[in-house]
């Protein structure tokens, strides 16, 4: 399978297996009008497979939603059609916006115009409690 | 601006201090008549309260500040559909401190984060409410003399009672508690609790369904009234509200000097007969809750040094 490589845009790459579609929906990626191409299941030495997210279009990607969603993704910033930038993204120590409180007796569920934040609490088991009500994601 | 939303917003050295200006009080209240003279504590009530929102006014007034507010979310602009956060926002201009009640969990943290005044957490929904634990500490103190070192049991509601949670979470800091948590299966302390305050910890606790397997070990027992008002289901509240009732037959295995706590309003989980036994403490509490709010409206005024 043939993917044209990009000449300035971004590739997501070191995707666990799985997860390609979690991050293009989350990062609105679905709302883009130029190609973006989702790989999925690439050979790879490291991870066994792995998915690939290529963007053509210079973009402001949102890493806290890439490490919220999957902490080892890499991400490359390509400038004419040479690698300009490679970032690491981490597990984000609050969350903005990414995701709404769950628990129906939280202020958040009735306050317009309101910031969802999470704070991340437990590092080794990945758990973010919403700042207003302390209830998990 | 230091504002008190949750019970761990205070240092164990601040909440000492608390403890210290509020038995000062108690000692000497003519001291403390006028510390608050040109002051005043709004009380902004979206749910209902006679304990907690008469001690506030009670201790303002006995501080000598005015006081202004409402009691009832029908009686305020939230009616009309006003936003929490804009409500706050304008009764902070208004006012030197607010104390406010929320049934929304997480209402007083919102506005924490744009009143430009201190936010006293006076309750919000069945999360958190921290003047009770500051009440509930003093009273241990006085009764206990200490604040550490005993075997405390929660009996009924510890899901949705948010005296318990704020009042573990405080306790949590003090050296050698046994917490013996007395609950149906339904209305067990939330999971938060479990990880992140007894285990995180290195706590020791126990969750136990029976009230009299345990009573005998207790030092402090801490009764709760299961909530109608935070079930969305009136079959679970019915089918539950009655499985705790202290009586003076299960005292009869308790300790000498057992101290009984509860927050109130209390419905039918305490028997008036036990109201007469030297080991019931509530009414004493709800005393000390008022003396321990003089305290915090002035530390968070920062008046502490202010006085006659």
């Amino acid at each position: 399978m043939k993917i044209d490589s990009i000449q300035n845009g971004i590739v997501l790459d070191h995707i666990t297996a799985g997860k390609a579609m979690q991050i293009y929906y989350d990062l609105g990626l679905d709302e883009l009008d130029c190609s973006v191409a989702i790989i999925k299941n690439v050979k790879s030495n490291k991870m066994g497979k792995k998915d690939i997210i290529k963007i053509d279009k210079e973009y402001d990607v949102n890493l806290d939603v890439i490490g919220y969603i999957d902490p080892d993704v890499t991400v490359s910033i390509i400038k004419d059609g040479k690698m300009w930038e490679k970032k690491k993204v981490a597990l984000p120590k609050k969350l903005i916006d990414i995701k709404k409180c769950k628990n129906p007796r939280c202020i958040t569920s009735t306050e317009q115009g309101i910031q969802h934040i999470f704070k991340l609490t437990d590092e080794k088991n990945r758990i973010y409690r919403c700042i207003y009500c302390e209830a998990d994601k | 601006m230091k504002h008190l939303i949750d019970p761990m917003d205070l240092s164990p050295e601040e909440i000492d201090d608390i403890l210290a200006l509020a038995q000062d009080i108690i000692y000497d209240k003519d001291k403390y008549s006028e510390v608050c003279k040109g002051k005043k504590l709004a009380t902004l009530f979206f749910e209902p309260s006679t304990r907690t929102r008469l001690s506030f006014e009670a201790a303002m007034m006995e501080l000598g500040g005015n006081v202004l507010g409402f009691s009832s979310a029908d009686s305020s602009s939230s009616s009309k559909g006003e936003s929490v956060g804009d409500t706050v926002r304008v009764v902070s201009c208004y006012a030197d401190i607010i104390a406010m009640r929320h049934p929304k969990e997480g209402a007083p943290k919102l506005a924490s984060m744009v009143s430009g005044v201190p936010i006293i957490n006076a309750g919000d929904g069945g999360h958190n409410h921290p003047t009770q634990t500051l009440t509930d500490l003093l009273t241990i103190l006085r009764e206990k003399g200490r604040l550490d070192n005993y075997t405390i049991g929660f009996c009924g509601d510890l899901k949705f009672g948010r005296t318990v949670h704020s009042l573990i979470k405080a306790l949590s800091r003090y050296e050698n508690i046994n917490f013996v948590l007395i609950s149906p299966r339904e209305l067990k302390v939330p999971e938060y609790i479990i990880t992140e305050i007894f285990e995180k910890n290195n706590i020791k606790y126990r969750e136990v369904t029976s009230m009299e397997e345990v009573i005998h070990e207790l030092d402090i027992l801490y009764m709760t009234r299961v909530q109608r008002e935070r079930f969305f289901n009136e079959a679970d509240y019915i089918r539950l509200k009655d499985t705790y009732i202290l009586d003076r037959a299960k005292l009869k295995n308790a300790k000498e000097d057992l101290v009984i706590l509860h927050p109130l309003p209390r419905v039918n989980e305490i028997s008036v007969a036990v109201d007469d036994d030297p080991r019931a403490c509530y009414f004493k509490q709800a005393l000390n809750g008022k003396y321990v709010r003089m305290a915090l409206i002035m530390t968070l005024l920062g008046l502490k040094g202010v006085m006659r």
